[in-house]
Parts: structure tokens; C-alpha cells; sequence
């Protein structure tokens, strides 16, 4: 589905990730882990086509990412649902129109049915929020409003970067939760996250690959999780 | 760009509209630009057709006629004048020649010298005027035939002042309609300038557009639609302003000459109508040529 092979990526004069290889397949669950810095974010942007590889190749539905035009890129876009870590709504919208936002710009916005944007608000618990503008919302309710824009296209894959870090522990059960939800209806999960106590708790719910980056390289973590 | 592009890109969706906040200078700079814009065309475009209907009535109205100019002593003034009516009647291409009464010449003089122009008194010479009929004076051979038969007659076709004042009338039209394509320069500059500022300012939520899947040509509809109709909407109130500025001119009058006239007549009135499609038009162009280039940039 995803593919990296032996993927690097270079910012000015420093490698950021050196030769990475990896294979997101068809509904499984990754976390992604490793320190502040280490990459994570950059190796989620090079999955959904905000960063190109320096060097080294990266497939996305059989597709080689760096030959894309740009319509292309954008219909790439509508597979890959993105949670960003700062949620990145237009705060002059209502949430309702948020969450809809990914239906409008690919043409399926005149055929929505309000009845199934409000069942997936409720999902995730924001049924009762439809009118509220982002500024509004709490740090939990972002997040889980993120969640549902990112889903709403009914994307291949989900890559959530830091979905939990502005949140307690007792929303970021609520949110490993709907992304566990959403593996079991068979999509392909990555969480990037520097939060091991989500991985653990993760552990009983889901049968989870865990990846550490580390001197930028990639690596399956080991049982010290 | 197809009739198709043109089409998604103008049609109205309120709801993709809404992507981009409303608020902002760029939406008063290119209402006012427009506006003022179409205020000025209208007045180029008046200026214009009015120094070419001159250029034309002068054309028309000096090319058919000549004047002879016989100046001969008092005794010898009614003899030349019969002579040379004999010899314009016998020229091709005179339709007819008369003599000016004397009422009619101190009529001419007036304006310089007054009514009460003791015409008898002065050594004013005696005008005819001719009207040039098919196929056209031969002033060289007319002049030829004068000189040997009427030695106090002198034709002055007209063609030396003629000339420059048409040549006149027929740059001040140029120049209307260069005014007109630098007005149109100008609101295309000014729009793309505010066009540019429009997308840097929302830089961000084209990188949200972007990042849940749009297309540029989405994200370049809702500023290219935005700032179309504003121009639109300007340049049709800049228009109509200008139009009433036009109807409270002087009406044309003999008097009053050039100054007068200015304005639109016939179906000239219905020029004026171009003015807010061409304003939108410009606008649609500056703002769809700004998005894409700047879509690429941001990328």
C-alpha cells in the first residue's frame, strides 16, 4: 500500500532520514516512535506526499510518489487521511464544515448526506459540537474532530502525528480507541508518537507493529516497550 | 483554458466560497480599483468616439468644399468675380460655385470685427464658394486655368488646414483608446497585486486545502470567482457614475464647439455597457494567471 525503499531525506546540509525501507500493508497498525527531532514527522509528510525523498523510492498505491503531477498528488491526498498534531482547521468555519471540508474539495460535497456527517461527529463524540468554531473546541474535541476530517473520505490509510500530545490520558484512550476502530473496518494505521504509555496500552487492543527511529535510521523496537 | 474551466471556474458554490475569509483590504482595493477604473474608461471612451465623429464630420464636411478668394481693385472685383464663375461652370467635378453676398461676408467678419462692418469701405476681396461634385477637383490644373484667366483669383481647397485639424481629431481618438488599454493595464496590474496579497495572506489555508486533497484549480476558483465578481460589481458602479457624470456634460451646440459634445450618442450609449464584462474579464485573467503561479511557489 505504502512502500519505503531505501528512502532518505535531506534538509539543507543535514540527513534527516537515511536509508529507510518500510511496508505499510493493507490493514495493519504501526506506531511509530522515537524522540522529539527524530523524525517522525518527516517520515509521516514523506507518506502523504508533503515532502519528496532525496533519494531512494516511495510507492503509494502502486504509484511512484515522485512522478506524481500535482492533480495526481491531490487524488493521493484523498487516500491518505491525515491527523497533524496541531489539527490545522480554518478557524473562520464552523467544525461541521471542518469535517466536511475533505467531501467539498473532491466534488462529493453536494451529494453528502448531513445524516451520515452527524453519525460520524457522534463516533467521535462531537454530535452536539456541529456549530462551534475551532477556536471553540477544547484540546480533546480537536483532536477528535481532526480524527473524523480525516476520515470522512474513507481513506486507505489514517497517519495520525502526535494525536495524544495535547491531550490527557483519559481522551487519548478515547482516541486510541477510534483509531483501533478504524483498523478493525480495515484501514492502515500509523501513529506517530513519542508516548509509550498509549503503545502499551495499545497493546491489548491491537496486534501492533512498533518502529523506532533512531540516528535516522528505522528499526522494529524491541521488548523494552 | 476551456469553455468548461471558465465555467466551473465562475460558477457560483457558495459553500466552496466560503473557504476563504471574505474579510480583508484586497476586497475594497479591487472594488475601488475597478471602480475607479471604469469611472476613467468611460471617459476615455467618450472622448474617443467624440474626436472621431469630429475627425469625420471635419474629413466629410471640408474635403467637399473650396474656396476662391479674388482680390482685384474695386473697379475690377465684379469683372474677375463674373470670370471666374465662367470658368468654375466650365470645370469638372465643381457641382456648384456662388459668389458670398455681402451679408454673408460681413457675417464671416464678424467675430472679428464685429457686426457693424462697413464692408463697402474696406478693400476685402470677394469669396466664392464652390462645392465639389464628381469625379473630384483638379485644384493643380483649376489653379493653372485661374492664373491665366483671373489674375486676382486665389483657390484655397482647404487641404492646408484641413489636414493637421483632422490628423488632430484622429490622435486625440488614438489616444482615448490607448487611455483605455492602460486603464485596462492598470486594473489588471493593481487586481493581480491584490490577488497576490489575497493568496499570501491565506497561505495557510491553501496548505489545509492542499493537504486534504485539493486541487489547484479548487483552491484558484474560489479567489478567481471572488475577485471576478468584485470587479464586476465595482467596475459596473464606476460605469454608471461615469455615465451620469457624461449625461450632466454640455449638450453638443454650434457655440460651444469641440468643448461640447463630449458625450455618447446613438448607439455609442450602449458602449459604456462593456465596460463592467471587460473590468470582469481582466480581472478573471490577472487573478486565475496570479493563482496558478502562486500555487506553484507554495507548493
Amino acid at each position: 500500500m505504502i512502500e519505503l525503499e531505501n528512502v532518505s531525506y535531506t534538509y539543507g546540509d543535514g540527513e534527516l532520514l537515511s536509508d529507510v525501507s518500510l511496508q505499510l500493508q493493507p490493514g495493519s497498525f504501526h506506531f511509530l516512535t522515537g524522540p522529539s527531532g527524530a523524525g517522525k514527522t518527516t517520515l509521516l509528510k514523506l507518506c502523504y506526499g508533503a515532502l519528496l525523498p532525496t533519494s531512494g523510492r516511495l510507492n503509494a498505491f502502486e504509484q511512484d510518489i515522485a512522478r506524481l503531477d500535482r492533480d495526481q498528488m491531490a487524488l493521493l491526498r484523498r487516500r491518505v487521511g491525515v491527523v497533524h498534531q496541531d489539527c490545522r482547521f480554518l478557524d473562520h468555519m464552523t467544525l461541521a464544515e471542518n469535517v466536511a471540508l475533505p467531501l467539498m474539495v473532491s466534488g462529493k460535497g453536494e451529494n453528502a448526506q448531513k445524516e451520515d456527517l452527524l453519525e460520524l461527529l457522534n463516533w467521535v463524540g462531537l454530535g452536539t459540537r456541529l456549530d462551534a468554531l475551532p477556536p471553540e473546541l477544547s484540546g480533546g474535541e480537536r483532536q477528535r474532530a481532526a480524527l473524523a476530517r480525516a476520515v470522512i473520505l474513507s481513506p486507505d490509510v489514517v497517519l495520525a502525528d502526535e494525536p495524544t500530545g495535547n491531550v490527557d490520558w483519559e481522551m487519548s484512550q478515547r482516541l486510541l480507541r477510534l483509531l483501533v476502530e478504524l483498523n478493525k473496518m480495515g484501514k492502515t494505521v500509523l501513529i506517530a508518537t513519542h508516548d509509550l504509555s498509549l503503545i502499551r496500552a495499545a497493546k491489548s487492543q491491537v496486534q501492533a507493529r512498533v518502529l523506532r527511529i533512531s540516528q535516522r535510521q528505522i528499526q522494529l523496537a524491541g521488548a523494552d516497550l | 483554458m476551456s469553455k468548461d474551466t471558465i465555467r466551473s471556474l465562475l460558477a457560483r458554490d457558495k459553500r466552496a466560497d466560503r473557504v476563504v475569509p471574505p474579510s480583508g483590504y484586497t476586497a475594497q482595493l479591487t472594488l475601488f480599483v475597478s471602480g475607479a477604473m471604469a469611472f476613467l474608461a468611460v471617459f476615455a471612451l467618450a472622448l474617443s468616439l467624440a474626436s472621431g465623429r469630429l475627425a469625420d464630420r471635419w474629413a466629410s464636411e471640408l474635403a467637399g468644399a473650396a474656396t476662391l478668394r479674388i482680390n482685384a481693385p474695386a473697379e475690377q472685383l465684379a469683372a474677375q468675380t463674373e470670370a471666374a464663375l465662367t470658368v468654375l461652370s466650365q470645370t469638372p467635378g465643381v457641382a456648384s460655385a456662388r459668389a458670398l453676398s455681402a451679408e454673408e461676408q460681413v457675417a464671416l467678419l464678424s467675430p472679428w470685427f464685429g457686426p457693424d462692418l462697413p464692408l463697402d469701405t474696406l478693400p476685402v476681396p470677394q469669396l466664392i464658394e464652390i462645392i465639389e461634385g464628381e469625379p473630384g477637383l483638379d485644384a493643380a490644373g483649376l489653379r493653372l486655368r485661374l492664373g491665366a484667366e483671373v489674375p486676382g483669383a486665389v483657390l484655397d481647397d482647404h487641404s492646408r488646414w484641413r489636414e493637421p485639424l483632422v490628423e488632430a481629431a484622429r490622435s486625440l481618438r488614438r489616444l482615448g483608446w490607448v487611455s483605455i488599454l492602460l486603464i485596462g493595464g492598470a486594473t489588471a496590474a493593481m487586481i493581480t497585486l491584490a490577488a497576490n496579497a489575497s493568496l499570501a495572506a491565506n497561505a495557510q489555508i491553501i496548505e489545509v486545502l492542499r493537504l486534504i486533497g485539493a486541487r489547484d484549480r479548487f483552491i484558484a476558483r474560489a479567489f478567481v470567482r471572488r475577485f471576478t465578481y468584485r470587479a464586476f460589481f465595482g467596475a459596473l458602479v464606476g460605469m454608471l457614475v461615469g455615465m451620469t457624470g457624461v449625461l450632466l456634460l454640455p449638450e453638443a451646440s454650434q457655440e460651444g464647439g469641440f468643448l461640447t459634445g463630449l458625450g455618447f450618442q446613438g448607439v455609442g450609449w450602449l458602449l459604456p455597457a462593456l465596460i463592467p464584462l471587460l473590468g470582469a474579464a481582466v480581472a478573471f485573467l490577472a487573478t486565475w494567471t496570479a493563482a496558478v503561479r502562486k500555487l506553484k511557489e507554495l507548493s
